[in-house]
Order: structure tokens, then C-alpha cells, then sequence
């Protein structure tokens, strides 16, 4: 099954804060779709170092709310400290809600990490895959 | 001859002679004199620092106290990297003691995480560890610990105890008789020289002919430019613990004696002093 189509991707500013409320981190804003979940390896870019943007899927644990999109190409200097801002606003969670990242559904990597590093050491399939949750899900 | 497990105490118990300063612009009732304290370099800055934040509160209003951070020459010290690490990287060649500045005001949100309290420690140090398995054994030996194991990881290095930590972490520095190491070397090489976050990559401790790789092999991999030279003259230092070991020391050695508690060997690239 293909994702569904989806516009590149821009957020507005503090959705939940109101217009024009001061973002902390510059760089959360845009994330873009994934082109297909579905195309054939044989059919995507180039992959490896020479590939700019990283292939992640976002999936929910527990009760924390799934997003229909769930495969994103993010730039590999994006931190999960980045990642998580974007998830809490396309979920439209209150700034004070807590999100947490796992990989491998074991362990959170800290916040200034670069999801391009964790994409070499654990990604899988073209892809890094990414749990993300509420409240503490692995230890 | 000493035995290789000596290095592990050694690595364990070094220890940097550091001098706090308060702040200039802090706000205090008199005058704060400097504390001194000798920092475990395994350890993090927030675990160890309670004596310092009380002997600066003591002459400060309750009202000027915010969160503690702490920074040197200009650099904001990220808590979540080890003392030692911290050292080499950015303060590696000046006299001793290491001159840290304190502060209690404009928390730097750019370029430190908060620190809320010791669990926040731990959680970061658990993680780091099950990171670290997950690259050395596809994180079966610490999946097959028991929450009690892990409790005793972090009491270990929380409260100094050498015995109480490596009695479990030895576990996590095993590995089949028949692979001659780990899977993948947790690793990060730090540069002092540029912005950019530290270096990890996938790397094996054992190359395909079976030779065993060294550090100098790791590091003309995944970063050549550390290892340049010019004239014949080395341009960096390669500092792990306060030392540069030999570059045709095999990694596998290095992960197991030098790597910090985290179970990563943390690597400071720094350019060689002239002098």
C-alpha cells in the first residue's frame, strides 16, 4: 500500500500557542513525505552518504496518537530534539507534554543527536525506524 | 608485567584537579571564593557537582538562583558527555587545575540539555549503555539483565564503586570464543576543531582476513583527516583518558580497557600543541 499523497510539508509556528508565538529551534518546521512507501529499491535514489535526506518511519506505542503519514525523507542533520518538536506539533500536543524516541525499541537516543548517525549505525532497509510514545516506554 | 586488568582500575579512578569560579555577573551577598575539587573523569559534571552548588548558593539570594551550568573559556560543558571526554577535547595541554566557570542564570538552550535531576542522569547513562550493547551484541546481554543489574550499573558509577560496577559490566564486555570480539565497536570521535556532533559509524573489530583492526585503521576509515600529516609531523593528537595510545593498538583491546562506563570509547581529536 502507497502512503497517501501529501504537499511538502510546513507547519505554522506554535499552532497550539497562537500566531506569531517565538519557536525554540529554528530547524522543526518542514518535513516532506516520503516519495512511496511502495516503490522498488530498484527504483529510488541514490542511496548511501550521496543521498542527502534519510528515509524515517514514525511509529506510535501505546496510546500516544499514530500519524497517518508514517514514512518522512529528513534531512540526516536533523536532531531527534527536531523530530520530537515535529511530532508534537502534527499531533497538536501542549508544548509541556513529554515525547519520548526509541530505536530499536530499546533505547532513547539523547536529544542532540543526529538521525543521519543513527541511520548508519541502525538503519535498516533504506530506512531508520522510530518509536515514539507518551511517556517512558523502554526502560 | 601488569596485568591488562590494572588499566581498568586506572581508567576508573583518574581524576582531574578543577578550580570553580563563580560567574562575574552573579549576584551575591558576599563574596563567593573559588572550590576546588578533584572530578572522577567516568563521571558526569551535574552527578558530581552537589558540593559546588551549595557552596555558591550559600552566598547567593534564592531568588538569583536558577538552573546550575557550567562552562569553560566561552564553552557552555554539555553534562551529558563524560568529565573526561569534556577534558581532552577541550582543555587538553593548559595547566592544571582545570578552571571551570559556574553559573546560575541565562541557560545556554542552544547548546546544553537541562538537567533536572540525578534520573535524568541515569536515563541518559542506561541509554547510552543499551546503545552501546545494541552495537556490541545486538543488545542480548543487557536485554538479558535484570532490572536489579542495571540498578547496580548506575549505583556503581553513581557512588564510585569500582567492584559494584564491573561485577556487571564484565557481562557486557564478553563476546563468543569463535568472533574474536564484538559485533560493531561503539565509538565516537570528537573533534575540537569543528562544530559538527561526534562521529559514529558501523565498524568491526575484526577485519575480513581475520586480522584484528587497530585504532589507526578505524580512524583512516571514517575520519582520514585526524591522522594527516605534514612535513612528516603529526598535525592532531588522539586522546582517550587523558593519553594517546598507539594507533596499531587493536580496537578490540581499546573497547575493552579504555572504553568509559557508557560502554563507548569516546575519542577527542585535538590539533597537536606547538610549542
Amino acid at each position: 500500500m502507497a502512503e497517501p499523497e501529501r504537499p511538502p510539508m510546513s507547519l505554522p509556528g506554535g499552532s497550539a500557542a497562537g500566531e506569531g508565538a517565538p519557536e525554540v529551534g529554528s530547524d522543526t518546521n518542514a518535513l516532506e513525505p516520503a516519495p512511496s512507501a511502495a516503490v522498488s529499491p530498484g527504483t529510488e535514489e541514490p542511496t548511501g552518504d550521496a543521498k542527502k535526506k534519510i528515509d524515517v518511519l514514525l511509529k506510535a506505542v501505546g496510546d500516544t496518537p499514530i500519524m497517518k503519514t508514517k514514512k518522512w525523507a529528513v534531512e540526516r542533520t536533523r536532531t531527534i530534539q527536531g523530530l520530537i518538536d515535529f511530532i508534537k506539533k502534527f499531533l497538536k500536543l501542549v508544548a509541556s507534554e513529554q515525547l519520548f524516541i526509541y530505536v530499536n525499541q530499546s533505547f532513547a537516543p539523547s536529544p542532540d543527536q543526529e538521525v543521519g548517525t543513527l541511520y548508519e549505525c541502525f538503519g535498516s532497509d533504506g530506512k531508520l525506524v522510530l518509536h515514539y510514545c507518551k511517556s517512558q516506554a523502554w526502560g | 608485567m601488569t596485568d591488562d586488568k590494572d588499566v581498568l582500575r586506572d581508567v576508573w579512578f583518574g581524576r582531574i584537579p578543577t578550580c570553580f569560579t563563580l560567574y562575574q555577573d552573579e549576584i551575591t551577598e558576599r563574596e563567593a571564593e573559588p572550590y576546588y575539587l578533584l572530578l572522577p573523569r567516568v563521571s558526569y559534571l551535574t552527578l558530581v557537582t552537589d558540593k559546588v552548588k551549595k557552596h555558591f548558593q550559600k552566598v547567593m539570594r534564592q531568588e538569583d538562583i536558577s538552573e546550575i551550568w557550567f562552562e569553560y573559556e566561552g564553552t557552555p560543558l554539555k553534562w551529558h558527555y563524560p568529565i573526561g571526554l569534556l577534558f581532552d577535547l577541550l582543555a587538553s595541554n593548559t595547566a592544571l587545575p582545570w578552571n571551570i566557570t559556574v553559573h546560575f542564570k541565562s541557560f545556554p538552550e542552544k547548546d546544553l540539555l537541562h538537567c533536572p535531576s540525578k534520573d535524568t542522569i541515569e536515563a541518559h547513562f542506561m541509554s547510552c549503555m543499551k546503545e552501546a550493547d545494541a552495537l556490541k551484541h545486538k543488545s542480548q546481554v543487557i536485554n538479558e539483565m535484570q532490572k536489579k543489574d542495571h540498578k547496580q550499573l548506575w549505583m556503581g558509577l553513581q557512588n564510585d564503586k569500582f567492584d559494584q560496577f564491573w561485577a556487571i559490566n564484565r557481562k557486557l564486555m564478553e563476546y563468543p570464543a569463535e568472533d574474536n570480539g564484538f559485533r560493531y565497536i561503539p565509538f565516537r570521535i570528537y573533534q575540537a576543531t569543528t562544530e559538527r556532533p561526534f562521529i559514529q559509524k558501523l565498524f568491526r573489530p575484526v577485519a575480513a582476513d581475520g586480522q584484528l583492526h587497530t585504532l589507526g585503521d578505524l580512524l583512516k576509515e571514517v575520519c582520514p583527516s585526524a591522522i594527516t600529516t605534514e612535513d612528516g609531523i603529526k598535525k592532531n593528537q588522539i586522546m582517550i583518558h587523558g593519553i594517546e595510545p598507539m594507533l596499531e593498538t587493536p580496537l578490540q583491546w581499546l573497547s575493552e580497557h579504555l572504553s568509559y562506563p557508557d560502554n563507548f570509547l569516546h575519542i577527542s581529536i585535538i590539533p597537536q600543541p606547538t610549542d
